[in-house]
């Protein structure tokens, strides 16, 4: 090969290298990506982390509908857990207050977590909660028990064909078991 | 004859006689039309873009396999040495997006059909759970009993090991089915305990995976009575292939009686907590419940399967504190495959299951646990 | 380069040290074939474990755990271990010589990407032998399944998945280079052979995905050990999104291992039917309009996770388009079959049983993308059906007849024909009574993955299995034929084949350890 073909390829090479490690980042890129995807479209049922500020009940219109609330444990997790009011009915823009029981069985302090979702989805933009426990570590000691309030209301936007929304709430285990179970030997 | 011939002669009777053993077993070649709407808008779709792939293959083939037999050099055929012609491509090119434009519009109909979830009559949580089903009736308001329950696998581990004949409905028959009422818009709302499941039945259309710590919804309008059966869809496991789902369709007030029934049912358990049992009845009990629940990962005989999975015989747990060994079924072991049990059985159960572990596979602590141990547990943490 | 220059008149080195450090691209081309049909042996064996499992209902030979790792090790290693380095191995051997090159434009580089590989599949297979198992999750391996819930030799997989994805990137990387800047003059991109032009594009989807898929192995990693939370929802993450990113690289994949195999019957049907290729600049656009459709139909294996009704209807819409190329890339066969002068030796045997073959496979494909009807197949054997149509007499047809064809020029004899059409003919009737029925087993509601079925599944499966044997045995005959060939047989002229057009044609068979050290007369390049 010349001495001009192989700076070419040299060229060329390093391109292709710096493309591999361009995607290896995109990968990675994809994560906040998805975030900001699902943020816009409600993709999943995501409903975010954020509360949002609002103090005056503005209502509209006499249309009702329905929230469902779902509590369940994950697995490794069994904290009693439940939505104190299976639903309730509101109408768009009125604020509500609503809560979760959970209550820890175990005989030593554990934390929880508990992770929202939305059906259907594209509800999950329309649910604002102006309080909430989503995404905070909940430390509960042997035998404690916590009722977990939820303020929220729906927004006036949402379209005419939801009538009914479910929010979902699914409680996993997230002690930090640095010695894990000292006092259970598996055989 | 020709021992050839003979030979031929003897494998195809046998082939016959084969078949012919088989024929009670359904040879069932196509996607079932179902019962509801969606699953026979579902085949329609389905057979309307076979036969266009069948035309299209039709064509295709018959005019490659006409070149084939005339064509060949041993014919004395001669190449032509025409390569080209836009004009041909652009018309198989437009062809094809056509027919794809014919295919798409009736999809799109029914795709948004399937996804119109609003307006339901009843409202089920089905979660997947490592290897088994849980069925959870959403109720108007917090005095009503709650019907929920687990739906296990009960074909027998006799039958799969295949030291018992198979039955009818071999690995597609479960302890508690899903029961619904017909000619009602029933919304499902699907996630998981663990990892990704899948709900499907076929005769409905309804496919939608269960993923933990998200909630997906679809429903259905089943049109006819009966037991729809299906299966956990997606990999999750050992017992991935043993996780079946059985629906039961009735009549609103068959429904409505069997509904009542279940709220009984929750009640009566209550009551029921605080029973005296017998070490007969605790360790038939058990047993049961070892056989349904346990035995995939502990292994008949309590054997266990190296290594995620200890054998209980002469398990140092399971021969040694009691307190412990309930406390461990109970609440599972972090970070490893053995769940909680706290809440997926019933005191009643769980002192069965514990007694059962404890006196069999060669244990003999000779204890036996009553409901009123295990709820004493439960109670006082 | 200077190292070739100064052994330029010189023959292999003797023994294994030629194999270990050679840098020759036909020795390399022929480890990577080697390498590939030893793990398609083995690969084949864990297919033969299953087929064997579930040639009756209840559970015979092996344990459901030990079940699923047998599915997983045989996707992993077919995919990564036999068709992909195939493939190389067939770049390597015939693109030099296709485009008049002395060698690969990083021969270096190219000895290294290929010995990296031993190691990979041996770290991954070394986990059958653990006390934890090999991974049982799938090749698809989903998170939570593979992440929270996985054996502990999850992380010799993450790493195995590494180590062939870097040996990817170099091969991709080396195919490039050489086509971008190794053409004898005269041998412009539109003259290139197709085989040349669907690995040139193979292997920009290559630079595109591997990174990707090294990306997702990497955070399962981190997920694992580290304690983040990309794909756990405890932690506030999303098993969904592991699907999108590991589906971004898993459908062009798909691709990866079918282009070249467009490639290589493109080379074969106009030899055999002693006529030019029919529409070769449309075989080009179609190949890189379909490259660029891989990009943006992912989500169709995802149809059921629950994604909002406007992205299911995109990504069926985007699925379906796909259907257009490839359609024309069918037609272009036939119309080059129509009024040739046809002989079927081997190779064009598996050529034409590739058409037809993966044209069905094609079609299930349109089916499955229909996502109301997808609702029904999703995870069924319908799926099974459709993948191992395009994969087996799609992409590894593709591989034998590639291997039939180009025998002759490697070893400088004919293979033994009768053989080479026993094997054709088993393998056909095999793979069909294998696989037809399998479509029948996913429509009447059979999932995939499962150790043991409900009796209505019966018939099919046990016809599957009797197909299964009969395919797996009748690849021993192509081990027969190969060595037979290597070791004699009838002498092979240059051209071999009397309607073959090519510049790997002008050299003698065996080709000669060095070839085109100086480049081709520009006059012998003549369009395909």
């Amino acid at each position: 090969m010349s001495r001009e073909s192989q700076t070419s390829t040299k060229r060329l090479v390093t391109k292709l290298m710096l493309t591999v490690v361009g995607m290896f980042g995109f990968g990675f890129a994809m994560v906040p990506l998805y975030d900001v995807i699902c943020d816009i479209t409600g993709l999943n049922g995501k409903t975010g982390d954020q509360v949002v500020q609002q103090t005056e009940t503005v209502m509209v219109g006499d249309r009702e509908i329905t929230v469902q609330f779902l509590a369940q444990n994950a697995a490794g997790m069994d904290w009693e857990f439940r939505a104190n009011d299976p639903q309730v009915k509101v109408k768009p823009g009125e604020i509500k207050v609503v809560s979760y029981h959970a209550s820890n069985s175990h005989n030593y302090i554990m934390t929880g977590q508990a992770i929202p979702s939305v059906a259907p989805n594209e509800a999950a933009q329309y649910l604002k909660k102006l309080e909430c426990f989503c995404f905070q570590e909940q430390v509960l000691q042997p035998g404690e028990s916590v009722d977990m309030g939820i303020r929220f209301f729906v927004d006036e936007s949402i379209p005419e064909h939801i009538t009914k929304l479910t929010l979902s709430y699914s409680l996993f285990d997230i002690t930090d078991y640095e010695k894990p179970q000292a006092a259970v030997t598996l055989n | 004859m020709l021992p050839k011939a003979k030979l031929w002669l003897a494998l195809t009777v046998a082939a016959l006689t084969m078949l012919s053993t088989n024929l009670q077993a359904a040879w069932d070649l196509n996607m079932p039309q179902g019962v509801t709407q969606i699953s026979r808008d579902t085949y329609d779709l389905h057979m309307q873009i076979l036969w266009w792939c069948v035309a299209i293959g039709v064509v295709v083939f018959s005019v490659m396999i006409w070149s084939i037999v005339n064509h060949r050099k041993s014919k004395g055929a001669v190449p032509a040495t025409f390569h080209e012609s836009t004009k041909v491509e652009i018309v198989w090119t437009i062809i094809p997006f056509i027919i794809l434009i014919l295919m798409a519009v009736p999809a799109t109909r029914v795709l948004t059909h399937a996804y119109d979830a609003s307006e339901s009559d009843l409202d089920i949580q089905i979660t997947g759970y490592q290897w088994r089903w849980e069925y959870r009736y959403l109720r108007q308001n917090a005095d009503e009993d709650e019907v929920s329950f687990f739906s296990n696998l009960s074909t027998s581990r006799d039958e799969i090991n295949n030291t018992m004949p198979k039955q009818e409905n071999y690995l597609l028959d479960v302890d508690n089915p899903l029961v619904i009422p017909i000619n009602k818009k029933v919304r499902f709302l699907v996630t998981s305990n663990d990892v990704i499941h899948a709900w499907w039945v076929p005769d409905f259309a309804v496919k939608k995976d269960a993923i933990p710590g998200f909630i997906n919804e679809t429903w259905t309008i089943v049109e006819e009575p009966g037991v729809y059966r299906g299966q956990c869809a997606e990999l999750c496991g050992i017992d991935h292939g043993f996780m079946p789902i059985v629906v039961h369709a009735l009549p609103q007030d068959e429904y409505d009686a069997w509904y009542a029934g279940r709220q009984e049912q929750a009640r009566a358990a209550r009551a029921q907590a605080n029973n005296v049992v017998t070490r007969d009845q605790a360790m038939a009990t058990g047993e049961a419940i070892y056989n349904r629940t346990c035995v995939a990962c502990h292994q008949a005989g309590g054997v266990g399967l190296a290594p995620a999975f200890p054998a209980l015989a002469g398990s140092s747990v399971v021969n040694g504190d009691l307190t412990a060994n309930i406390e461990l079924v109970l609440h599972g072991v972090p970070g490893t495959a053995m769940a909680s049990y706290a809440r997926m059985l019933s005191p009643v159960e769980l002192s069965g299951i514990v007694t059962y572990i404890r006196n069999s596979f060669g244990n003999s602590t000779g204890d036996l646990v009553q409901p009123a141990d295990v709820n004493a547990l439960l109670e006082a943490q | 380069m200077s190292a070739a220059h100064d052994d330029h008149h010189h023959g292999p080195a003797k023994g294994l040290s030629r194999w270990l450090f050679t840098t020759n691209h036909k020795d390399i081309g022929t480890l990577y074939l080697w390498f590939s049909f030893a793990m398609f042996l083995l690969g084949g064996s864990f297919a033969m474990v299953i087929r064997a499992e579930l040639f009756q209902p209840g559970l015979q030979l092996v344990e459901p755990n030990f079940f699923n790792q047998m599915t997983t090790m045989h996707g992993l290693i077919m995919v990564f271990g036999a068709v992909m380095p195939a493939f190389v191995g067939l770049a390597n051997w015939m693109i030099p010589m296709m485009i008049g090159a002395p060698d690969m434009a990083l021969p270096r580089m190219n000895n290294w990407s290929f010995w990296i590989l031993p190691f990979a599949f041996a770290m991954l297979s070394s986990t059958l032998l653990m006390d934890a198992g090999a991974p049982n999750f799938g090749w698809t391996f989903y998170a939570p399944l593979s992440t929270t819930y996985a054996p502990e030799t999850v992380t010799f997989f993450i790493f195995a998945v590494h180590i062939m994805g870097a040996s990817s990137i170099m091969g991709a990387i080396n195919i490039i280079a050489t086509v971008l800047n190794m053409r004898a003059p005269g041998m412009t991109l539109m003259k290139m052979p197709l085989f040349v032009w669907t690995w040139l594009i193979t292997a920009y989807l290559l630079i595109a995905v591997m990174p990707v898929l090294a990306g997702v192995v990497t955070m399962m990693l981190f997920d694992i050990h580290f304690g983040t939370s990309f794909f756990n929802a405890a932690g506030g993450g999303d098993p969904v999104l592991f699907q999108h990113v590991f589906w971004f690289f898993g459908h062009p994949e798909v691709y990866i291992m079918i282009l070249p195999a467009f490639g290589v019957i493109s080379a074969i049907i106009p030899t055999f039917a002693r006529k030019r290729l029919f529409g070769y600049d449309s075989m080009v656009y179609a190949t890189a309009s379909i490259a660029f459709l891989s990009f943006i139909v992912w989500a169709h294996h995802m149809f059921t996770v629950g994604m909002p009704i406007a992205g299911e209807l995109f990504f069926m819409y985007a699925t379906m388009l796909i259907a257009v190329p490839t359609g024309v890339k069918v037609f272009n066969w036939v119309a080059t079959m129509f009024r040739g002068s046809m002989t079927f030796e081997t190779p064009m045997l598996f050529a034409i049983a590739f058409v037809v073959l993966f044209t069905m496979g094609g079609f299930t494909g349109l089916m499955l993308a229909i996502t109301p009807a997808d609702f029904q197949y999703h995870d069924t054997y319908f799926v099974v059906a459709h993948f191992h149509y395009v994969l087996v007499p799609g992409a590894v047809f593709s591989i034998m007849a590639a291997t039939y064809y180009w025998l002759p020029k490697w070893t400088g004899h004919m293979y033994d024909e009768r053989l080479g059409k026993l094997h054709f003919w088993l393998s056909f009737i095999g793979v069909n009574i294998l696989f037809f029925p399998q479509h029948f087993l996913g429509l009447a509601g059979m999932p995939r993955r499962i150790p043991d079925y409900a009796l209505q599944f019966a018939d099919f499966n046990w016809i599957s299995s009797i197909g299964g044997f009969l395919f797996g045995a009748s690849q021993l005959i192509l081990l027969v034929v190969v060595i037979k060939c290597i070791k004699g047989g009838k002498k092979a002229t240059a051209q071999v084949w009397d309607g073959a057009k090519g510049l790997e044609w002008t050299v003698a068979s065996p080709a000669p350890y060095h070839t085109f050290t100086t480049p081709p007369n520009p006059d012998l390049i003549e369009a395909p």
